[in-house]
């Protein structure tokens, strides 16, 4: 039973990181309707810059400011070149744009701050640390905590602050917001710089675990899973749905696994949005106006 | 001037004039039948066959993306179960001739394709992606842990027992581009011949609006999985023809999700909803790295460092130049080259 449990927990905690990646997905489908593959490069881009600036000698504090205003310039800069040359255009082209623009962004990153692993210590120890009779990482509490913190921060900026409701705003109905002089392209500015924070910390999360590496990238491909259970327009959809397909995962391929030859996990998250699909096709929180026949 | 009817959206079932359509039918059979006289093996395996059968592959995935309005981005996954039930059938089942393999590896691919298309009945849209997606993951998983498939071998590859059609050896570069640009010419027949009938027709109401298409009597859910399977079917042949055709070994891998993306690329650079446009498509998709190496041995790029570096100054060219269509050319290549003929037209027209 407490194998079950730690295998449940530490899937949880994998699935915490899942939804700090796809949070930063909902961002810019919020607001500009876009399935942003180029997600996951930005998330090796401001890895890779964090650490390399750190290897230079730069305190981690100033690296990650640096990163962060790095992370803004290329907000704007895509919302120029890519995004306004293609406003109108149907969802698809823009997500092959965003598909172009992930090569783009992994080459300069590979270019420029090379190729190798770079091992990223954040300073928290990984050390087991027993609660209620099972073992837990201590890495993945604090990870928890800090995604539970960007959280909590997004969601004040949401519903708080003047910027948060334009965004709803061009969320909920992009031609009203317009009308009423709320300016999109600096709206998509903001989406983007965000998501761009998102993915630095996201990236360092990830980095610290695995390594910050060319696969960074790949866990963008786990958060489409993800979005489907939860949503995509929904934050709280995005962490419940990490959660679930964390936990599930994590239970399929020690439960699965073993009969049919070992890992599930590169597949199992899909199979089970499919499934989620079929029951519930605008996720667990997500706006019911998703496509559907 | 051009009306809703002839945007890329909705295609006019525009029928050119029979005894033209003849004539350029012969002539480009002549042409490919030719290719082999005029270019050395080099080019043939390395450049032709590849852009042949990629386009194949994109023919495949513009009849469902194209022509009946629905995404997958797992079409890589439809290739590699046409490779691996080539490779079973030649090796389990020898007496069977090569182009009644080709058939049955198609119709695998098809039902697998008709499988993973039963989400499409509720939903569509990007929300298809997760589906297909899940397709891509699943079958290289699957061709990668179950090694019955290929034959227990160690490497988990699989080669082409034997090419060859009534004792002709298909082996050489010659053989295999004849393999594929004739199997590739009946597809396209077979393509076009759909994409003008009824079934052709019905997919595009439903892409256009399906709700107007269900209220005419169209059966939406079969037509939808219909369009699976007939996409999977070509996409199950391009990919036995990459495996055997080109490449010659392969493993699960060859056919990854950057080979998915490749297709997709394929589709929308070409040209949505078009035939030949995909031709175009893989053109560019195989010509460019190849271009993009040629161009660093003539300029010298050595203060960039390792080989490493420049591949990844390709990636960077390569992602600027697919936005840069995306952005220029919204109806793809095939619509540049339409422009282009019908801007020489008028002249000819005045000098004759």
């Amino acid at each position: 039973m407490s194998y079950f449990l730690e295998t449940l927990v530490s899937g949880l905690f994998a699935g915490v990181m899942y939804s700090l990646v796809a949070i930063g997905f909902v961002l810019i489908y919020k607001a500009s309707g876009v399935f942003n593959f180029a997600q996951g490069a930005m998330l090796l881009f401001s890895a890779l810059t964090v650490v390399t600036l750190t290897e230079k000698g730069m305190p981690f504090a100033l690296a990650f400011i640096v990163t962060s205003f790095v992370m803004v310039v290329m907000a704007i800069l895509i919302e120029w070149l890519v995004l306004r040359p293609l406003r109108n255009r149907d969802p698809l082209t823009l997500f092959m744009a965003t598909l172009g623009l992930s090569y783009v962004i992994e080459g300069f990153a590979q270019l420029l701050m090379g190729m190798d692993v770079h091992m990223l210590d954040l300073g928290i120890p990984d050390v087991a640390v027993q609660v209620g009779g099972i073992y837990v990482s201590q890495f993945d509490i604090i990870a928890s905590l800090i995604a539970l913190t960007l959280v909590a921060t997004l969601a004040i900026a949401f519903n708080k602050t003047r910027m948060g409701i334009s965004l709803r705003a061009v969320a909920a109905d992009t031609l009203a917001a317009q009308s009423i002089g709320i300016r999109l392209p600096v709206i998509w500015r903001i989406v983007w710089s965000v998501a761009g924070i998102v993915a630095l910390v996201a990236g360092l999360v990830w980095g610290s675990r695995q390594g910050v590496q060319y696969s960074l990238s790949l866990v963008t491909l786990k958060a489409l899973p993800v979005l489907i259970i939860g949503g995509f327009s929904s934050i709280p959809g995005a962490i419940a749905g990490g959660l679930l397909v964390g936990a599930t995962e994590a239970l399929a391929d020690i439960y699965i696994g073993p009969l049919v030859n070992g890992s599930v996990s590169t597949w199992f998250a899909y199979i089970l949005a499919v499934g989620f699909l079929l029951a519930r096709p605008a996720g667990l929180f997500g706006d019911r106006e998703i496509e559907r026949v | 001037m051009t009306t809703l009817q002839e945007s890329a959206l909705s295609k006019p079932l525009r029928q050119p004039a029979f005894g033209v359509g003849i004539l350029a039918v012969g002539a480009g059979l002549i042409a490919a039948f030719a290719v082999p006289v005029l270019a050395d093996d080099y080019w043939l395996s390395s450049i032709i066959i590849p852009t042949v059968i990629m386009g194949l592959a994109g023919i495949g995935l513009n009849l469902l993306m194209g022509y009946t309005g629905l995404v997958s981005i797992g079409s890589a996954a439809f290739m590699s179960i046409g490779a691996f039930s080539t490779y079973n059938l030649l090796l389990r089942a020898p007496f069977l001739p090569l182009p009644i393999v080709l058939i049955l590896a198609g119709l695998i691919a098809a039902i697998a394709g008709v499988i993973f298309g039963l989400p499409s009945l509720r939903i569509k849209g990007f929300y298809l992606g997760a589906s297909t997606l899940g397709a891509q993951f699943f079958f290289e998983w699957l061709f990668t842990n179950f090694s019955w498939f290929s034959n227990d071998s160690q490497s988990l590859t699989i080669s082409a027992p034997r090419l060859q059609i009534l004792d002709y050896d298909l082996q050489s570069a010659t053989g295999r581009y004849y393999l594929v640009i004739a199997t590739t010419a009946l597809l396209i027949a077979l393509a076009f011949a759909i994409v003008k009938s009824r079934v052709g027709r019905e997919w595009m109401a439903i892409r256009d609006m399906d709700v107007a298409a269900s209220v005419i009597g169209i059966r939406v859910a079969r037509r939808k999985l219909l369009s699976f399977g007939i996409s999977s079917f070509f996409l199950g042949i391009a990919g036995a023809l990459w495996a055997f055709g080109y490449l010659g070994t392969s493993d699960a891998h060859a056919f990854n999700l950057d080979k998915s993306f490749q297709i997709l690329f394929i589709v929308i650079i070409g040209g949505v909803a078009t035939i030949f446009g995909n031709f175009l498509g893989a053109a560019f998709i195989v010509l460019t790295p190849i271009l993009l190496d040629r161009l660093s041995l003539i300029i010298d790029l050595s203060f960039l460092g390792d080989q490493g570096a420049l591949a990844n100054l390709q990636h960077i060219i390569f992602g600027t130049i697919i936005i840069v269509l995306l952005i220029k050319e919204p109806d793809g290549l095939s619509s540049l080259i339409k422009r282009g003929v019908e801007a020489l037209r008028p002249r000819a027209r005045s000098s004759g």
